[in-house]
């Protein structure tokens, strides 16, 4: 027992160095843009850049409506399907997962070729389109992960029991995903949204393939031509998922004392 | 010397003392349940048989070896599980010939006892089956078997009926006290239902806050409680303060009404309050008898539950519940309605207060 | 069951059938957006320029530079693949199989959550400072130790460079795939084989290795899709000098490099092939698993 201790204490005392280094590495990294002395400048460099501003701003915006689009699509489809629809469940699943199967750099590829100017739909015509169609992307990348948690939220209440006790007080369906469901869900509901987030706000691939402003294509851009300050833009980033991923963690404590 | 010998066996979990000097020979051949409410220490004295956990101090020794520290690959126990534990990688057979095969036995040897046990649980077509594939009573045989198969010299059943359908739970207790009989293995089965152990056991030891309560036969443990805590666990009473009268006449005042009885008021005197008890079925309904007790109230309930039919009668502040027999042609009392019960007074058990 | 949710899929006021207003928004996104552009990419793989059927596409898959790409990248998720996995799996068991103070459990389960998102743009910044030319551990291993990791053939630019930053990612991804798997080990498998006169090698051996294997195989096949697919951190990291085939497909998108977009397509086609068949792999050991878990 004694020497399985230890191995499990170097798994994890190794584990930690490798996962906590390169913070440290990138944080003192970050604090030498001035020569000779430790200090917080690229930080504020960043900070004080319009386009950095411009950038995180549109995707936190593009973040937020993901999050209410995504939401919009997924909580009606995964209620229902729980309570009526069952026989779309292995389809649900299946589109659910695809995200996964197909890679986004290949799903953007088919957005390009769908949706180009001269198509059907020529979304990509415009900027406003371009956003639209980003948009969409982004939900379909959340989509795993967003519909699992409100998945997830629905089996832990009891939507059947929920529902006919709604009906039979005469609540019509809007009411009860309304009033009933969605309180019954919303931590559930939180944790999806800020792993969205966390998700979106840093994402490439589709904001460079479609040529979109974001906060992604911002930071890959001051990379190839900055030494100090993609430093700090790391840090950055990683408090902001840090601070998501805390929340999550906050927000489903509470369910689970709830429930107690 | 008995076989298994446990001596003033105590365990801590830190400052929490869950066994408390507990000392119990059982014989060879004998099956012994442990019987009490969850915490009560009762799994972790199985546990301590097995070589799970440690005694803090104190003794166990099997068949004159002392075992109390000794790892639980080497003791030569069996165990079942309450969730029945089958390896859910292999089959059944394979589950079953688990132990020969860590002991390096030749397959050949693995096979004969491997099909001789499916034969012992008639569940020979099952062989290939894998545990997710069969039904929990199922399981539970395959859990019994695989234990077996080693020869252990002592089987250790913790709760293994618990997690089982009621029907199932009956028939498999049979079956394991049948096949107990027939191996003649020296047996510890650890419950918390009262029916489950007074059908299955040569002695029970009722425990209570890690303590052995009282230790004995079925039939006297459940005719003879010793203490107020066993005789509301093991079966249902009415259990009454009654002041005592007359000492000499054995009689005592519950509600006002004077009872007489038979047992030993041990050294309670004249106006000292002793706890008596009585079972529902030592109570009828009908008129007072001569040499009998009799105490007149009203009916306060009347449940039918099958084959009893429980009835309630109020006498002033306490509560007699007595139970008949169902009969077709039966007139069930009413609800307040006058009554009396009668009961002898060798029915009337003086028992410890706690 | 069938019955059941016969029954139940009726509109229970008859007039509006809620359900299927309700869910016909999603189901009109997914073709859309999902479902469309995939297949159109993969039709487009058996098309030529002008719409006519053809394998030609799929043959010129297997063009050296192509085909070395697709190896390149599927090196690179097979070895940080079966990597995390393995040190995503001991580091999980380390947490959860005793032994350890509690509060370990709780906080690596929150880091892996934050690193297994922390992918891409940033990621690739924090290797370059740390095992760049300039990084951190790069400086300290010259001027403490003396040693030159860039005289010694290591470049953070090259196929290690790459496997090492994706690890950040996937050893957590795997502490949180596999944790459930290892909290599914019942205790009483261990105590049964225990008693059975089992050592703890035997017990690894014949119970809780096989047991453990589909899930592990499982996750280390979800962790090779999810580093085949991506390709932020790739190209933030090495530019277009490590020639994988996420680099390469974007390429062809951005400049059209391979003068041919019904070969994008079929390269799309060859990736959604390899992502779609391991997924496939990982769902139907998880069902193995989860059978014996329960």
């Amino acid at each position: 027992m004694k020497q399985n201790r230890i191995g499990h204490w170097i798994a994890i005392i190794l584990g930690s160095l490798y996962f906590v280094v390169p913070l440290i590495g990138t944080f003192e990294f970050s604090l030498r843009k001035l020569r000779g002395v430790y200090s917080f400048e690229a930080y504020r460099v960043v900070l004080g850049d319009p386009a950095f501003q411009a950038s995180f701003l549109y995707s936190v915006g593009l973040a937020c409506l993901t999050i209410i689009i995504g939401l919009l699509l997924i909580v009606p489809t995964a209620y229902w399907v729980q309570l009526r629809l069952k026989r779309l469940q292995p389809f649900v699943e299946f589109v659910t997962l695809l995200p996964l199967v197909v890679p986004a750099i290949v799903l953007v590829f088919g957005y390009l070729r769908l949706y180009n100017s001269s198509s059907w739909l020529p979304l990509t015509a415009t900027a406003r389109g371009t956003d639209i169609l980003l948009t969409f992307g982004y939900v379909t990348l959340a989509l795993p992960y967003m519909y699992r948690s409100v998945e997830t939220g629905l089996k832990s209440i009891d939507v059947r029991t929920l529902t006919e006790a709604a009906e039979s007080l005469g609540a019509g369906p809007a009411t009860i995903l309304v009033r009933i469901i969605l309180p019954n869900i919303r931590s559930a509901i939180l944790s999806g949204a800020f792993l969205t987030f966390a998700i979106v706000i840093g994402e490439f691939t589709f904001a460079s393939l479609l040529n979109r402003p974001a906060f992604g294509p911002y930071l890959q851009l001051i990379g190839a031509n900055r030494a100090y300050e993609p430093a700090a833009l790391t840090i950055m980033s990683f408090a902001i998922t840090w601070a998501c991923m805390g929340i999550i963690q906050v927000v489903s404590r509470n369910r689970a004392a709830m429930r107690k | 010397m008995s076989f298994i010998d446990i001596r003033n066996l105590k365990k801590s979990f830190g400052t929490n003392t869950v066994v408390h000097d507990f000392s119990l020979s059982i014989e060879k051949g004998e099956f012994v349940s442990f019987l009490g409410p969850s915490g009560c220490g009762k799994t972790t004295i199985l546990r301590m048989i097995a070589g799970f956990e440690l005694a803090s101090s104190g003794s166990i020794t099997i068949g004159g070896k002392d075992v109390t520290y000794l790892p639980p690959a080497k003791r030569n126990v069996g165990m079942v599980f309450q969730a029945y534990a089958l390896f859910p990688n292999l089959t059944v057979a394979e589950n079953i010939g688990f132990g020969l095969k860590i002991a390096g036995a030749s397959q050949s040897d693995i096979n004969t006892r491997v099909s001789e046990m499916l034969d012992m649980i008639k569940l020979p077509h099952l062989k290939d089956r894998y545990p997710y594939q069969m039904s929990g009573g199922q399981q539970q045989r395959v859990a019994l078997a695989r234990a077996i198969a080693v020869r252990p010299q002592v089987l250790l059943l913790d709760e293994p009926l618990s997690a089982l359908d009621a029907k199932i739970r009956v028939s498999l207790r049979e079956e394991i006290r049948a096949l107990q009989r027939q191996l003649g293995i020296t047996t510890v089965f650890v419950t918390h239902d009262q029916e489950e152990a007074l059908s299955i056991s040569d002695r029970i030891v009722v425990m209570y806050e890690g303590r052995a309560n009282q230790v004995g036969a079925p039939f006297e443990i459940y005719n003879n409680p010793k203490t107020r805590f066993v005789a509301s666990f093991v079966g249902t009473l009415n259990i009454f303060e009654a002041k005592i009268t007359d000492r000499a006449r054995g009689a005592v005042s519950i509600d006002g009404q004077t009872v007489v009885t038979s047992r030993d008021l041990g050294d309670l005197g004249n106006g000292d309050t002793a706890t008596v008890a009585l079972r529902p079925e030592a109570v009828r309904l009908g008129t007072p008898v001569e040499g009998r007790n009799s105490l007149a109230g009203t009916i306060g309930e009347v449940a039918f539950l099958g084959a009893v039919i429980r009835i309630e009668v109020k006498l002033g502040e306490s509560v007699v519940s007595l139970d008949i027999f169902n009969d077709p042609g039966l007139h069930l009392p009413k609800i307040g309605d006058q009554a009396t019960v009668v009961f002898k007074p060798e029915d009337v058990l003086v028992i410890d207060p706690t | 069951m069938a019955a059941q949710a016969q029954a139940a899929s009726k509109p229970v006021q008859g007039g509006i059938p809620w359900a299927w207003v309700g869910v016909t928004p999603f189901l009109l996104f997914a073709i859309l957006f999902l479902i469309l552009p995939t297949l159109f990419l993969v039709v487009g793989a058996f098309q030529d320029p002008d719409g006519n059927l053809t394998l030609a596409n799929i043959g010129d898959l297997f063009t050296p530079s192509i085909l070395s790409a697709y190896w390149i990248s599927i090196k690179v998720s097979l070895a940080s693949g079966l990597t995390g996995a393995i040190f995503g799996a001991f580091m999980a068991y380390a947490a959860i199989g005793g032994g350890l103070p509690n509060w370990i459990k709780p906080t690596l389960m929150t880091f892996s959550g934050v690193a297994s998102n922390f992918a891409g743009v940033p990621l690739a910044f924090a290797f370059l400072a740390t095992l760049g030319r300039q990084g951190l551990v790069t400086l300290f291993l010259m001027n403490v130790f003396g040693l030159n990791i860039y005289a010694q053939g290591f470049n953070i630019l090259t196929f290690w460079g790459l496997t090492i930053t994706y690890l950040y990612f996937q050893i957590p991804l795997m502490v949180l795939i596999f944790t459930p798997a290892i909290e599914g080990l019942r205790k009483e498998w261990r105590e049964a084989a225990t008693i059975l006169g089992a050592s703890n090698w035997q017990y690894w051996r014949h119970v809780a290795g096989p047991v453990l294997m589909p899930s592990f195989l499982g996750a280390a096949l979800l962790l090779f899709a999810n580093s085949f697919g991506a390709i932020a951190t790739a190209y933030a990291l090495t530019g277009s000098s490590l020639n994988i085939v996420t680099i390469l497909l974007y390429a062809q998108i951005r400049g059209d490099v391979l003068h041919n977009q019904n070969l994008g397509y079929a390269i799309a086609l060859g990736m959604i092939v390899i992502t779609g068949l391991s997924n496939l792999a990982y769902i139907w050991l998880r069902i193995r698993s989860e059978r014996w878990l329960k």
